[in-house]
């Protein structure tokens, strides 16, 4: 008998079914993937579950029993527990406080903190998920957050585990440890239902593969029936290029010039110490590294969100080593933030007014302080043309758009743009296969235009995708680098983490047992 | 969750702006009915105290002056706490701005006297402007630079403001008496009101044009909510000043300096609750005493919620709130209710509007009842 079953659910919001008729089994001791592009109705599905949405038809039964699951709490009663993609932690409380958090031990109000540390004590040790019980959530990274998402479900009695985009925000080393995490879990009698749209993600950690497009199930297989472009045609209904073609590199006059460039951090640490490396036109040059090793501040002070503390940035000759972000944008740097939410769009600001942002002071767009609607209208509708934007009209506010329809609109306005320079950080972070393809050819058609691209990215697989030149960077430095030719995964991954003389004990020990090495 | 969040095409230009005004209506709605409750529970018959209320208001041409009299610093002083809202600044010191407009205006319309009214009455206006940008000034450069907040500084600069013309008009400014107040201001520096336009005889033949103290300075007003509106819809400053106001990372991001739109929305705001101080000096009072605003620059902000922040929205709330506040002596005299009953509904209006979830509530309750009706 199944842990959990649902029958033909279905649906509906305004304008849209999210959940067409879906009939899922999840037996005991399973790893069910649920694969889907982004807006194909994966977390509606488990949110109706988790009693978060309610179904408007059909039937969900728990260990065969049918159930109307009422709430979030109705849900945890009947041992399902969730961890959301974005998590659910008060940052500034303990592991310990957060797990019991809702259902704590002890008696007329008063908490036995005692008995709740043993608890908690006692499950991480069943389950092999090691952490400091008395640690606070903000100084914890990433992955041990998540581990905590994961022990309040235990905590709470759940059988069935829902993980909804769990790797989303890991490093590569963090997700192995996540997969070993959910494979001891099922050992130990749970049920895994595992959300993602990253095909090697489950070719490597499922036990069958459910597929969803469009609000529908179109298919189940199983890890060995199936391989990546077969699971990738069934989830997008084409046909996708998972790698593109493109022309040898022809180097043209060097574009960008970085030279002896150190920045520090938020926290005035040094976060970018001595980087020199030249971008030429035509060229793709990739940053690879693990998330908090400088990039991000190495990226600011490219595009004049953060001074630099000593070193030259030149660009086509001009020294834009202390430009403002106006001055970079009109000099002809363009730059697809990593954080499209908080710093590539106003969510609340229509796609026209999105798509002009930065270049609202310029001409045809504005003159002398007035703004000129229609331009920027006739704009907009070209720009939506142009980049496939899937929109009824330019008036809609950025926030009602798929992430992947988000991500086009940064893309098109900076790239439509036309710069001297295209910055991409992180351009196909939690996008769907559709969307990835989609970035990665508007990328190779500004190189193949002649332009100098920088990419800096997580994915390697992105990297090795797209990169003529890749440079390592690692607490700061450029470790090491790599034509696109020497490269592959496992060397990248080697520097990336510190190997390869830098510091290398710290590095590589660290990483092995927490990841506290590298900050998230 | 991002998934399955698809656009719906059929939604059409007139859906959005019923959404936009539904809050408002039902609030002040809700407000009334909740007000009618608590006058019947005192004892009185609410249906007489709002007949009452509004004959104090629209009841006949001097009453209607009243309501525009009192409404016209509202919109300035709601404009300025809505344009300061749009950058993301709550500007809570108004009144003092305002009160600076009208301290500078009392005293430079004084020396100004025997000048013709158009010199004076351009150069006061400007002056108003430029004395509540100043007082704005600083708590702006506080925020744009060492990022105090401008609720703390604005507020405290209220106080500064309340204090100082409390110090003048009791002493060196003060006109001779026993009053401390200031000298009236000369006819030429006066804005006139809207009745001495017209001759005695197209008053006799046309009487809805009495309006009693209602001055000219409501045209300056309008003309400011119209031109606010454009600022905000086509020009560059208001671009980057929503931009700001909605995501100063995605602004910054894209080269617009939060620092200096924080500086510049706080002074535009300033200017907006200046030109509301010099104008109520130059239109009503014609001279400055200590308490001469009355809370004006504070039920601004009332105005500015209630209305969204939108510049056209700010006219319409001020006439709400001008009204309640010129009918509430006729509801006191006739039906005997308190005049404070007014000050409780200008609470629950806000109330209401802060608690847009209850209204929400009651819009999709609306709407439940309205679909299962249907089917």
């Amino acid at each position: 008998m199944p842990v959990l079953e649902l029958r033909e659910v279905t649906k509906v919001f305004p304008g849209v079914v999210a959940n067409d008729r879906v009939s899922l089994t999840l037996e005991e001791r399973e790893i069910v993937a649920l694969l889907g592009e982004n807006g194909a109705g994966k977390s509606t599905l488990m949110n109706v579950v988790y009693g978060l949405l309610s179904a408007d038809h059909g039937e969900i039964l728990v260990d065969g029993q049918p159930v109307k699951i009422r709430s979030s709490r109705h849900a945890i009663d009947l041992g399902i527990g969730m961890v959301h993609q974005h998590f659910m932690l008060v940052e500034p409380l303990t592991v310990t406080e957060n797990i019991i958090l809702g259902r704590e031990p002890g008696r007329m109000g008063v908490i036995d903190m005692n008995a709740a540390r043993k608890k908690v004590a006692e499950i991480s040790e069943r389950y092999g998920l090691r952490i400091d019980p008395d640690a606070r959530i903000s100084e914890l990274e990433v992955g041990l957050q998540q581990r905590v998402e994961i022990l309040k479900a235990l905590y709470q009695g759940a059988r069935v585990l829902i993980l909804d985009e769990p790797t989303a925000v890991l490093t590569p080393q963090e997700v192995r440890e996540l997969f070993a995490v959910v494979r001891s879990l099922v050992d130990e009698g749970l049920s895994v239902v595992f959300i993602t749209h990253k095909l090697e993600e489950v070719m490597a950690v499922a036990d069958r593969i459910v597929v969803m497009r469009d609000g529908a199930v179109v298919g189940e297989v199983r890890p060995s029936e199936t391989d990546e472009i077969g699971l990738a045609r069934l989830m997008v209904g084409r046909d996708v290029v998972l790698r593109i073609d493109k022309q040898p590199v022809k180097c043209g006059e060097t574009v960008l010039d970085i030279r002896d460039l150190s920045v520090k951090s938020d926290r005035n640490l040094s976060a970018v110490n001595g980087v020199s490396f030249t971008v030429c036109g035509g060229e793709i040059v990739a940053i690879a590294g693990v998330s908090g090793n400088g990039q991000t501040e190495l990226v600011e002070a490219l595009v004049g969100l953060r001074r630099p503390e000593s070193g030259s940035i030149t660009l086509k000759g001009n020294d834009i080593t202390r430009a403002s972000a106006r001055s970079s944008i009109e000099i002809g740097v363009s730059h697809i933030p990593e954080d499209r939410h908080r710093r590539g769009l106003v969510l609340t600001f229509n796609l026209a007014e999105n798509l002009v942002l930065g270049d609202h002071r310029l001409k045809p767009y504005a003159t002398r302080g007035i703004m000129h609607p229609r331009e920027i209208t006739s704009m907009a509708k070209k720009r939506i043309a142009d980049y496939d934007i899937r929109t009824p009209s330019e008036k809609l506010i950025a926030s009602s758009l798929s992430g992947g329809n988000q991500q086009k609109v940064v893309v098109a306005r900076e790239i439509g743009r036309n710069p001297e320079l295209l910055v991409a950080a992180q351009p196909t972070r939690g996008l769907d296969v559709g969307a990835i393809e989609f970035v990665h050819r508007q990328i190779i058609a500004e190189r193949t235009s002649g332009k100098a691209v920088l990419l800096i990215s997580l994915e390697l697989e992105e990297v090795l995708s797209l990169a003529d030149r890749i440079l390592v960077m690692y607490e700061g430095r450029i470790v090491k680098e790599f034509s696109a030719e020497q490269a592959d995964a496992e060397t990248l991954g080697y520097f990336m983490t510190g190997g390869g003389g830098t510091k290398l004990d710290k590095g590589g020990a660290d990483l092995t047992m927490t990841g506290s090495g590298v900050g998230a | 969750m991002s998934e399955s969040r698809e656009v719906v095409p059929t939604q059409r230009a007139w859906m959005s702006v019923v959404q936009k005004i539904g809050t408002p209506i039902i609030s002040t709605v809700l407000a009334i009915a909740v007000g009618s409750f608590i006058i019947w529970i005192s004892g009185y018959d609410p249906a007489e105290a709002f007949a009452a209320l509004f004959k104090g208001a629209f009841g006949g041409p001097r009453q209607t002056g009243e309501t525009i009299l009192r409404s016209t610093p509202l919109i300035l002083a709601g404009l300025a706490v809505g344009y300061g809202f749009r950058a993301g600044l709550f500007n809570i010191g108004a009144e003092g701005q305002l009160m600076m407009g009208g301290l500078l205006v009392a005293w430079l319309g004084v020396q100004m006297a025997g000048l013709s009214s158009v010199v004076t009455i351009p150069t006061l206006l400007v002056a108003a402007a430029l004395a509540g940008a100043a007082w704005a000034f600083i708590p702006a450069i506080l925020k744009a630079r060492i990022g105090a907040h401008e609720v703390i500084t604005t507020m405290m600069f209220s106080h500064i403001a309340r204090y100082i013309v409390a110090w003048l008009t009791a002493g060196p400014i003060k006109a001779p008496g026993q009053i401390p107040q200031t000298v009236n201001l000369t006819e030429s520096a006066q804005i006139p009101r809207i009745q001495s336009l017209f001759s005695e005889g197209a008053l006799e033949a046309l009487p809805f044009l009495n309006l009693g103290r209602a001055h000219l300075g409501i045209l300056i007003a309008i003309a400011a909510a119209v031109g606010v509106w454009l600022v905000l819809r086509y020009t560059t400053l208001g671009y980057e000043n929503r931009a700001v106001g909605l995501s100063p990372w995605a602004a910054e991001t894209a080269g617009i300096s939060v620092q200096w739109t924080t500086v510049k929305a706080l002074c535009i705001s300033g200017a907006l609750a200046g030109l509301a101080g010099g104008i109520e000096v130059m239109g009503l009072q014609h001279r400055i005493f200590d308490q001469f605003s009355a809370g004006v620059g504070f039920t601004g902000i009332a105005v500015a919620l209630l209305a969204k922040n939108h510049p056209i929205g700010i006219i319409a709330a001020a006439l709400l709130f001008g009204a309640l506040s010129a009918g509430s002596g006729t509801m006191q005299l006739e039906a005997g209710v308190s005049q404070k009953i007014i000050l409780i509904i200008q609470a629950l209006v806000i109330f209401f509007v802060a608690a847009e979830g209850i209204v929400n509530w009651f819009i999709r309750k609306r709407q439940k009842e309205a679909a299962s009706s249907a089917e």
